[in-house]
C-alpha cells in the first residue's frame, strides 16, 4: 500500500471511532459533568440530547439548523433565551457562573425550556462534554 | 389573516416579542415546524435589526394558505449601500447591540437564507423597508 493510501487509511479508521465514542447525553449527566444545576425544567433532566454548541454569538446560533441541540454559552440576557425560542432550542447551559434574571427565567419557563447553571468556563464545560460524547454541529 | 406589530428601536427587552407572537401563531395554525422556523428566524433578525439601528418600526403580516408575507419598515438612518450590507461580515452595529451577541454583520445573509423572496428598499435618513415571502 502507499504510504499517502495507508495515512488515508488510517484517519478514516480514527473518524469511524470518534463517530462510535459519540453518543447521546441525558440532562442528568450533563449536570454532574458540569456541577451544573437546573434552574428550570426539571422534568427535562431524563431527557437525552444529541449534540451541543457553543457561543456567545447569537448571530451564529440563529444560523443553526440542528435539532435535539444544547448551547453552551457564557452570553446571559434576555435575547439568549429569545433566540434560543426562535432556534428551537430547548437546552442551555449557561457557564461561567452566570445568573438569570427574572424576566430571563419568566421566559424560558413560558418556553418550556430546560435551563442549567454551571460554574465552569466555556472551554472548560464544552471541553468536558465533547469528551464524554457529546456531538458537535460540524 | 393580517397582523401589526408595533417595534421601539433600542428596546431590547422588548426584540423578539413581535416575532414569538407571531410564531405561536403559526403552530396554531399548524403550518410545518421546518417551515416556521425559517419564518421567525427571518422576522427575528428584521425585528432585532430595526431594535438595534432604528427610532421605531412596524411589522405587518399577511398570513394566507399557501404563503406568509412579511413587511417590516422603520424610520431610522437607512442602509446606504444594500449589496453591501448583504455582505457576511460587514456591520454597523454599537457596541450595546454587540453586548447583546449580535452586530457581527451576519443577519441580512441568515434573512435571505430563511426566505423565498427578499427585497429590500432603503433611503438613507428616512428608513428601511424589507419584504420577505415564505412559501408554505
Amino acid at each position: 500500500m502507499h504510504y499517502v493510501d495507508e495515512i488515508l487509511f488510517h484517519f478514516e479508521l480514527f473518524g469511524d471511532l470518534c463517530k462510535n465514542l459519540y453518543k447521546n447525553m441525558q440532562v442528568s449527566q450533563i449536570c454532574e459533568l458540569l456541577s451544573a444545576t437546573i434552574i428550570c425544567g426539571n422534568k427535562y433532566s431524563s431527557a437525552t440530547i444529541e449534540r451541543g454548541y457553543s457561543s456567545d454569538l447569537m448571530s451564529d446560533v440563529l444560523t443553526l439548523d440542528t435539532d435535539n441541540l444544547l448551547l453552551i454559552t457564557g452570553l446571559c440576557n434576555l435575547q439568549t433565551i429569545r433566540t434560543s425560542e426562535m432556534a428551537d432550542i430547548k437546552f442551555i447551559v449557561f457557564v461561567r457562573n452566570k445568573k438569570l434574571n427574572d424576566e430571563m427565567l419568566a421566559l424560558a419557563k413560558e418556553n418550556n425550556m430546560c435551563i442549567l447553571e454551571s460554574p465552569f468556563t466555556l472551554f472548560k464545560a464544552s471541553g468536558l462534554l465533547y469528551q464524554a460524547g457529546l456531538k458537535p454541529v460540524y | 389573516m393580517n397582523l401589526e406589530f408595533q417595534i421601539e428601536g433600542g428596546n431590547f427587552s422588548r426584540a423578539g416579542h413581535a416575532s414569538s407572537e407571531i410564531k405561536k401563531m403559526l403552530k396554531q395554525l399548524g403550518v410545518d415546524s421546518r417551515c416556521i422556523k425559517n419564518i421567525v428566524i427571518a422576522m427575528y433578525e428584521a425585528e432585532v435589526n430595526v431594535v438595534a439601528h432604528a427610532f421605531e418600526g412596524l411589522i405587518q403580516v399577511h398570513i394566507e394558505s399557501d404563503k406568509i408575507t412579511t413587511v417590516i419598515s422603520d424610520k431610522g438612518p437607512g442602509i446606504a449601500d444594500v449589496d453591501l450590507a448583504m455582505q457576511e461580515g460587514y456591520s454597523t452595529a454599537s457596541k450595546k447591540v454587540r453586548e447583546m451577541g449580535f452586530g457581527a454583520g451576519m443577519g441580512l445573509p441568515n434573512i435571505k437564507k430563511n426566505t423565498d423572496e427578499l427585497t429590500i428598499e432603503s433611503t438613507v435618513n428616512k428608513g428601511t423597508t424589507v419584504k420577505m415571502v415564505n412559501h408554505f
